[in-house]
């Protein structure tokens, strides 16, 4: 057996599916290894795109993401994706070719020190150098990577570690890291603490974000929001959480978050943050969630914890086992007045919006297109206008709502659709993106064709950057700069040229039928809808 | 405010290179780093003073404690730390100035290590004030070149210790 033969072991008792990836030579002993198992590869058509995938296929099955590309420039190129899934604590094991470990460090042809360019995108990275190691460090990758705070991990392997032979492959039973054991349990003294603070507060809320999901607590929460009726807003990592018309939930906070909301967490006189990182674009003032309340923080990462606000309570652990916790306690919760007012709230202080007739309302098309989606649909938004506008007007049922809320990486959704996609055939799953996003990513649809890969892609299409043009419409009174996108292709011709089905919305006229028949069948689609260049997501 | 952080890591490659990663993306202030193996050759410690508001110093446990080669980090102030650096100092002298330099040396409680016809070495290991006092004093004389250790340190005997 061959260090590639190991390689490719680890991963089949991982029961990893699929491998997305690119070959390189510096990776073809683990190509050719990976011939003889029943692991399906995919060949993407550029790396970055790789991690998306896997990225996709990780957050709807729970399991870790594995993508393989080769040295130099094949590395390089997964960084991006690797950077997404970091931030968005995305568990992946990117596996990347390496050089000969005896010409490591005399920059040969397509050497690149990838271990130390994504030291800081990484949970963990590891450059192995001898072919033993194999099974210990993929068993730890795996592990660390799907474990504590989730994130990627990165293995590095010189061609001749692949080429090298194992004399016995032992794929271990567990792990035995001295440095790395991530706290679940929350502290009982913690709990009883919070539990203490509901039995009080007159107004509490739950701010539950993407570690919810991460955690597999959904619907623990749920269940724990339905017992003591405690409203609930999410991140943008978080929606989903919740159904998004279930009578607790108040939307999505944050500076493009619904007002009412961030009025709710406001005047919220007990806040619990669940697997929530505080960070800027969901909690633009720290200070005003931690004035005149409690602030209970609740996460599995103990750095988060106090990194942006000081919380009254810190509780360290496991979204899931903390509220299970919780659910242990006996006691009472009232606050029946609270919930009238944020109702009040909730009718009273919607977005209102004027849509333009010659074109398709994007607020009133993706209302329309979730109502007619399936009850457990994933919906996968890319980055720009469409992703606020997806947030703001998606309506989850059972399903799922993915994107990159953290690194807000343009590109993401068609990579990451196609990993859903490949994981949970029997889903309907869309992508919706901008015209911008797109062209970033519209080179998988190639892979889509190779591979019958039926993701439904709508493209929200202005002609411009809309993000960065609302941004200059804004800040800089209209002074655009470099944000038109006139130049782009004509899409129907496009999707000819990838043997897709093609359809074009141009206003709201007929827009019910158009739905219809994009959802129809399991079939790669591409729609365009016409929207308004000058439409403001604010 | 001021901590120091007595860090013990994995003695591998690359340790040293993802902890001082680590202070310069988060932007925190590293003053001193010395880093040695232990008596456990799998084991480093490595003793880093750094300076930082409340959030800032907590922030930087927190973080230490997140990366997977860190087994276990310590956080103490000066003053409950034994601290220790240990400096080496090649300065030019002449037959004026001789007998300054080492009675200077005499009050420092440095010692002359080596010398030649025009320049010698001083050594001393000290707390850092005094080292940096040391230089203080010798600045007027004609300094050569100074290698210093940065701090180490560990923190006092406790009655609780093992």
């Amino acid at each position: 057996m061959l260090g590639a033969d190991a390689m490719v072991k680890c991963l089949e008792e991982e029961g990893v599916k699929y491998v997305f990836g690119y070959p390189g030579v510096a990776i073809c002993p683990f190509y050719n290894s990976i011939l003889e198992s029943r692991i399906d590869t995919i060949l993407i058509r550029t790396e970055q795109n790789a991690a998306h995938a896997a990225s996709g296929l990780a957050r709807v099955t729970g399991n870790v993401g594995v993508c393989a590309v080769t040295s130099g420039p094949g590395a390089t190129n997964v960084i991006t994706g690797i950077a997404t899934a970091f931030a968005d604590s995305i568990p992946l094991v990117c596996i990347t070719g390496q050089v000969n470990s005896a010409l490591l460090g005399s920059d040969v042809f397509q050497e690149a020190d990838i271990t130390g360019a994504v030291e800081s995108f990484v949970k963990y990275s590891y450059l192995v150098k001898d072919a033993e190691e194999i099974p210990r460090i993929f068993k730890e990758a795996f592990h660390i990577a799907n474990t504590g705070r989730k994130g990627p991990v990165l293995i590095d392997v010189p061609i001749d570690v692949q080429n090298a032979p194992v004399s016995r492959f032992k794929y271990p039973d567990e792990v035995n890291m001295r440095t790395y054991k991530p706290t679940v349990k929350g502290n009982a003294v913690q709990i009883r603490k919070v539990v203490k603070e509901l039995s009080k507060a007159k107004r509490p809320i739950i701010c539950a974000g993407g570690g919810v999901l991460l955690g597999g607590a959904e619907h623990a929460l749920r269940a724990f929001v339905e017992r003591y009726r405690i409203p609930v807003v999410s991140t943008m990592m978080g929606i989903g959480v919740m159904p998004t018309k279930h009578p607790m939930y108040y939307g999505m906070v944050g500076n493009n978050g619904h007002p009412y909301a961030n009025r709710a967490m406001n005047e919220s006189d007990l806040l619990l943050m669940v697997g929530a990182r505080v960070a800027d674009r969901a909690v633009n003032q720290p200070d005003l969630i931690t004035e005149n309340k409690v602030l209970v923080h609740i996460d599995v990462d103990p750095a988060e914890i106090g990194k942006n606000v000081g919380p009254t309570i810190p509780l360290v652990g496991d979204a899931r086992h903390i509220i299970e916790d919780f659910m242990e306690e006996e006691f009472t919760c009232e606050h029946e007045a609270w919930i009238d007012t944020l109702n009040g709230y909730r009718d009273t202080m919607g977005r209102v919006r004027k849509p333009n007739p010659s074109y398709v309302d994007p607020a009133q098309f993706i209302r329309m297109l979730s109502e007619r989606m399936q009850d457990d649909a994933v919906y996968v938004a890319d980055v720009g206008q469409n992703q606020i506008w997806s947030c703001n007007y998606h309506i989850v049922k059972n399903g799922r709502f993915l994107t990159t809320g953290g690194m807000g990486t343009m590109g993401y959704s068609i990579p990451a659709a196609m990993g859903v996609k490949l994981a949970e055939p029997e889903k309907q799953v869309v992508a919706v993106c901008g015209d911008g996003s797109f062209q970033m990513s519209m080179m998988e649809l190639a892979t889509m064709r190779q591979f019958g890969v039926p993701v439904k892609i709508i493209v929200l299409k202005n002609n411009y950057l809309g993000m960065v043009r609302e941004y200059q419409h804004y800040t800089y009174k209209d002074n655009y700069s470099v944000v038109d996108l006139s130049g782009s292709p004509d899409l129907e011709k496009l999707a000819a040229a990838y043997d897709m089905r093609f359809m074009r919305l141009r206003t709201m006229e007929g827009a019910q039928e158009t739905i219809d028949a994009f959802l129809e069948k399991d079939e790669a689609v591409l729609l365009e809808c016409l929207i308004d260049p000058m439409d403001l997501v604010k | 405010m001021k901590k120091i952080y007595s860090v013990l890591v994995e003695n591998r490659s690359g340790v040293l290179c993802k902890v001082a990663g680590l202070f310069s993306r988060r932007c925190f202030n590293i003053e001193s780093l010395a880093v040695g193996e232990t008596d456990d050759p799998t084991t480093s410690c490595m003793t880093i003073v750094s300076s930082g508001d409340q959030r800032t110093m907590e922030q930087i446990e927190k973080q230490l404690n997140k990366k997977l080669d860190v087994i276990k980090v310590k956080t103490f102030d000066e003053s409950a730390s034994i601290s220790r650096e240990l400096m080496l100092m090649k300065v030019k002298y002449n037959r004026n100035n001789r007998r300054d330099i080492m009675e200077i040396c005499d009050v420092m409680k440095a010692q002359i290590v080596d010398m030649s016809k025009k320049t010698m070495i001083i050594q001393i290991c000290d707390v850092p004030e005094k080292t940096r006092l040391l230089i203080d004093m010798m600045q007027s004389i004609s300094i050569v070149e100074v290698a210093r250790t940065g701090t180490l340190a560990l923190q006092k005997c406790l009655e609780t210790d093992v």
